[in-house]
């Protein structure tokens, strides 16, 4: 069993969903209020990684973190590294792809929101900001939840995107599932279970913990 | 009296074009001033009263015209101005009414007062709470209260703002005639004070008689006549008026003879041999028109009528009888069906049954020609 690997796949996750609901929030609300008619197209791109293979976006990621690559060029001049083959790039990579499971929840519950409570919030003299904090987060908590759980679960078990861009290195970029492909690879099959049997376990103690506690703040109506 | 204080009115000239995907587009084209004190807005259902609400509110932004209050532009398509809905300090309280279902009674009354302090909030909450009588619900959330108690919840949350117009979407809808009569007099009490201008939108006629005041027709987006309900409700002059009105019976008839010095005309109903008298309109001999006859205005007797003043007697059969809440709706067949409503102990007394042979009698001026637009 390989702790560093779970550490670092939890970190990764952990960095990662916290990212990706600070930057889905605003993106979700744009993307369910707006009535650009071009909107289409923001959408299609946010929910590309669903239909792409991992390793094209993993193919991507790498060119465009590498020392050749756009970002990885301005990374390169201000940090003295590349990317490619770093937790920083890892994260980057990953915020892409789990980009629509953090977007998607969020506008669902936006966009099944009554618009009438918005509409009563702005005749009453409420700001957009107001309105955010006070009627459309606590209504769309559930959504919220939903989008945290699934960018982190998804997160946690990429295999593609993290191969292509982070390789193979321990503690670095050597997640779970690599670190299990790796042990299978070597016919070390005791480890890769240990490693694999603990990934499963976290993965329903945390999905388990969040549906149960969500189902208590599920609804603000009273109970029946 | 109005035009000498002048202020205290809202006027609207505007229009407003729906495109609706594959329904028949629908525009919206109003034009009227309405001061203070009741104003019922009127009319059927798709007529576009929701919609003038909205425009008036800021919630939709109308194509054409413009919107005033006092000398205050809330919307001029002209001079591109449009005041955000949070400027425009009106209450509104919406058909589906709209309490934020996570925040207690209280928290939905006092979230326009966020500007306020606490103190002051709480004594404005405290107030307007009173005047609706809802002051021990306030710790309730919106899914705890009944109909009645979240119809006074939204509107002490629309009037706490001390709003300068305050818009209502059939707010007492699905309530019992007695609560509906006292919420509506907490209302007028409120409104006493503060004396503001109050567009009231419904489509039940027992809420117009309740009000009052002011009746605004609206029919396809126009605005189709105004004054007292009396004047604009038993004398309709469309169908789809009739229709919003109440009317039961409609039937398409031809006009056979004029008797201008009686101030009347015979017609003869479509597809029968029944002759009514209307009052004289304008239609020629030979013209169709269409009546309109509301079936609590039909007498119903079991002996062929005399030395009656009601100039109008059909014999019939009682087809079916249906009991809903108080009133007995009875269809007639005369050679065409009619539509009559008696009461419960008019039902029993006449002793009516399927299969009977009855006298419809209808007064004239009970008859009403209207036009198909």
């Amino acid at each position: 069993m390989s702790i560093e690997a779970i550490l670092l796949s939890l970190r990764l996750a952990g960095t990662v969903s916290v990212i990706l609901l600070i930057i889905s929030l605003p993106l979700a609300y744009w993307l369910a209020f707006t009535s650009w008619r071009g909107k289409f197209l923001i959408e299609s791109v946010v929910a590309l990684p669903l239909v792409l293979p991992p390793t094209v976006l993993g193919f991507y990621a790498l060119v465009a973190l590498g020392p050749h690559g756009g970002l990885g060029r301005i990374w390169l001049a201000l940090f003295g590294h590349a990317l490619a083959f770093t937790f920083t790039g890892l994260v980057l990579a990953s915020l892409l792809y789990s980009l629509p499971f953090a977007v998607q929840p969020l506008v669902a519950s936006f966009e099944s929101l009554d618009r009438r409570l918005l509409d009563a919030s702005a005749v009453l003299g409420a700001s957009r900001g107001r309105a955010f904090f006070r009627i459309i987060l606590p209504l769309a908590w559930p959504g919220v939840i939903t989008a945290v759980v699934l960018s982190f679960a998804h997160t946690l078990g990429e295999f593609g995107v993290v191969l292509m861009v982070g390789g193979n290195l321990a503690g670095i970029t050597r997640t779970i599932s690599i670190d299990i492909y790796d042990r299978v690879q070597a016919l070390d099959y005791a480890g890769a279970h240990q490693t694999a049997l603990l990934l499963l376990l976290i993965s329903f103690v945390v999905l388990s913990v969040v549906y149960g506690v969500n189902r208590r703040i599920w609804s603000p109506w009273p109970k029946r | 009296m109005a035009k000498a204080i002048g202020a205290r009115m809202l006027s609207v000239d505007l229009e407003k074009k729906f495109e609706a995907g594959g329904a028949r587009a629908f525009q919206l084209k109003i034009k009227g001033e309405f001061s203070r004190g009741f104003t019922v807005l009127f009319g059927p259902s798709g007529a576009g009263k929701s919609t003038l609400l909205d425009c008036i509110a800021g919630l939709v932004k109308p194509d054409k015209g413009w919107i005033k209050w006092e000398g205050e532009v809330f919307f001029d398509a002209g001079k591109r101005i449009l005041l955000a809905p949070q400027k425009r300090r009106i209450g509104y309280v919406f058909q589906s009414l709209a309490l934020f279902p996570h925040l207690s009674v209280e928290e939905n009354i006092g979230y326009g007062l966020s500007g306020l302090g606490a103190a002051q909030r709480m004594e404005n909450i405290g107030r307007v709470a009173s005047a609706f009588h809802i002051q021990d619900l306030l710790r309730r959330k919106p899914g705890e209260l009944s109909g009645g108690e979240k119809q006074r919840a939204a509107l002490a949350r629309s009037v706490v703002t001390n709003p300068r117009i305050l818009l209502l979407d059939e707010p007492l809808t699905g309530l019992d005639e007695g609560l509906r009569r006292a919420i509506l007099e907490d209302l007028r009490g409120w409104n006493a004070e503060h004396r503001i201008p109050i567009l009231y939108v419904t489509h039940n006629r027992e809420e117009v008689d309740a009000i009052g005041d002011r009746v605004v027709t609206l029919v396809d987006g126009r605005v189709r006549g105004s004054g007292t309900p009396a004047a604009v409700l038993d004398a309709p002059r469309t169908i789809a008026l009739a229709q919003a009105a109440g009317f039961e019976n409609f039937f398409r008839a031809r006009v056979v003879e004029h008797r201008a010095a009686d101030g009347l005309m015979r017609v003869a109903l479509d597809g029968s041999h029944c002759e009514v008298e209307i009052p004289l309109g304008g239609e020629t001999v030979g013209e169709e028109v269409q009546i309109a006859i509301r079936a609590g205005d039909i007498l119903l007797a079991t002996h062929a009528p005399y030395g009656i003043s009601a100039r109008n007697i059909l014999p019939g059969t009682v087809e079916s009888l249906e009991t809903r809440g108080t009133t007995v709706v009875v269809q007639v067949k005369a050679e065409v069906r009619f539509t009559v409503h008696v009461t419960l102990g008019a039902a029993r007394s006449l002793e009516l049954t399927p299969g009977l042979v009855v006298w419809l009698v209808l007064k004239t001026h009970s008859c009403h020609a209207v036009s198909p637009q």
